[in-house]
């Protein structure tokens, strides 16, 4: 009997490990950033290239960071989400304009509204880079102790705005409570 | 003059081989010391593309790669080593962004697997040629013990 048990079992146990194989996106790779302190960065201002738009300024704040860029299909999709979630008005959302075209992104914010609180103007990718960003849209989540709370590659989606961000950021709140 | 068409024939052949060399991706020489060049080629060999995961930041064109390879020349220039650079890239992708994957905690049980399998192996066929062997031993001493008794 233990024969025909044991080569069932092990057959078994690799048809589970390659299901779950199957229905994992292999194009969504975990930031080791997660838990860590998210890259500082000071990048002029997509509107203003007087201003400068830094990580420093957004210290003890809960933020998001959105990248994209007019080129990216995912970001004209998760564009009105993102508008939607401004509205909320629970965190600012920081852009982060990844190798674009100046007056494109601009015109973009014009036409489809402006979802962000400020946008840096990443032309060369090097704070993209810093930030571990391989593919927009992603969206990142960092707390007021300026750690990577969480981040989201793909479009962003309501679903994944409540499930995964709203309880994260209630968390980050709390905790900032308890320090002061 | 059968000769120089055999010679025209093979230059022909060698160029065509030559040719994949201009294929290749990264066209411009990063540096002029030879040295740092095989450095530059080598480390950018070594790390992967994430947007066209199965490339090496050296053998694709899709901007992210660029960037990468504009890092690491940079990196080169301002004199750290391939681990440092290794390093940087690590902090930032993860383990993903090497082409050789290094043995982490999270998958020791993967670099673990061939020499576990050989081992289950070599159980399993030992296990199963002394049970043989036992049973031959018995299947021939029965043998023994039936021949002698027809004898008798």
């Amino acid at each position: 009997m233990l024969k025909y048990i044991i080569p069932f079992g092990l057959f078994a146990a690799l048809g589970v490990f390659l299901f779950i194989g199957l229905h994992r996106d292999p194009s969504l790779i975990d930031s080791p950033l997660i838990g860590k302190q998210a890259p500082e960065f000071s990048l002029p201002s997509l509107q203003d290239p007087t201003f400068q738009v830094a990580s420093k300024d957004l210290k003890g704040k809960t933020w998001v960071f959105n990248v994209w860029g007019t080129w990216c299909g995912g970001c004209r999709q998760e564009h009105e989400t993102l508008i939607a979630i401004s509205r909320q008005n629970v965190v600012p959302i920081i852009g982060l304009n990844w190798k674009d075209d100046n007056a494109a992104a601009q015109d973009w914010l014009r036409q489809l509204g402006n979802p962000y609180a400020a946008v840096a103007a990443d032309q060369e990718g090097r704070v993209a880079i810093d930030w571990g960003v391989y593919g927009a849209p992603e969206t990142f989540l960092i707390g007021p102790d300026g750690k990577v709370i969480f981040k989201h590659i793909a479009p962003m989606t309501m679903e994944v705005w409540i499930k995964e961000f709203l309880p994260r950021i209630a968390a980050a709140n709390a905790g900032k409570g308890m320090q002061s | 003059m059968k000769n120089s068409t055999l010679i025209r024939a093979l230059l022909a052949c060698v160029s065509l081989f030559m040719a994949g060399n201009v294929l290749a991706v990264d066209t411009e020489r990063a540096f002029d010391d030879p040295a740092l060049q095989s450095r530059y080629e080598q480390v950018t060999r070594e790390l992967r593309c994430l947007v066209c995961q199965n490339e090496t930041i050296a053998d694709s064109n899709a901007t992210l790669a660029q960037d990468l390879r504009k890092q690491v020349r940079e990196m080169i220039a301002a004199g750290r080593t391939d681990d440092e650079i290794r390093d940087y890239m690590l902090a930032r992708y993860g383990d993903f962004v090497l082409y050789k994957p290094r043995m982490t905690g999270k998958n020791f049980l993967l670099w673990a697997a061939p020499a576990l399998f050989l081992v289950i192996g070599i159980l399993a066929a030992v296990i199963f040629i002394r049970r043989r062997a036992a049973e031959a031993d018995i299947a021939t001493d029965t043998d023994i013990a039936g021949s002698e008794a027809g004898k008798s």
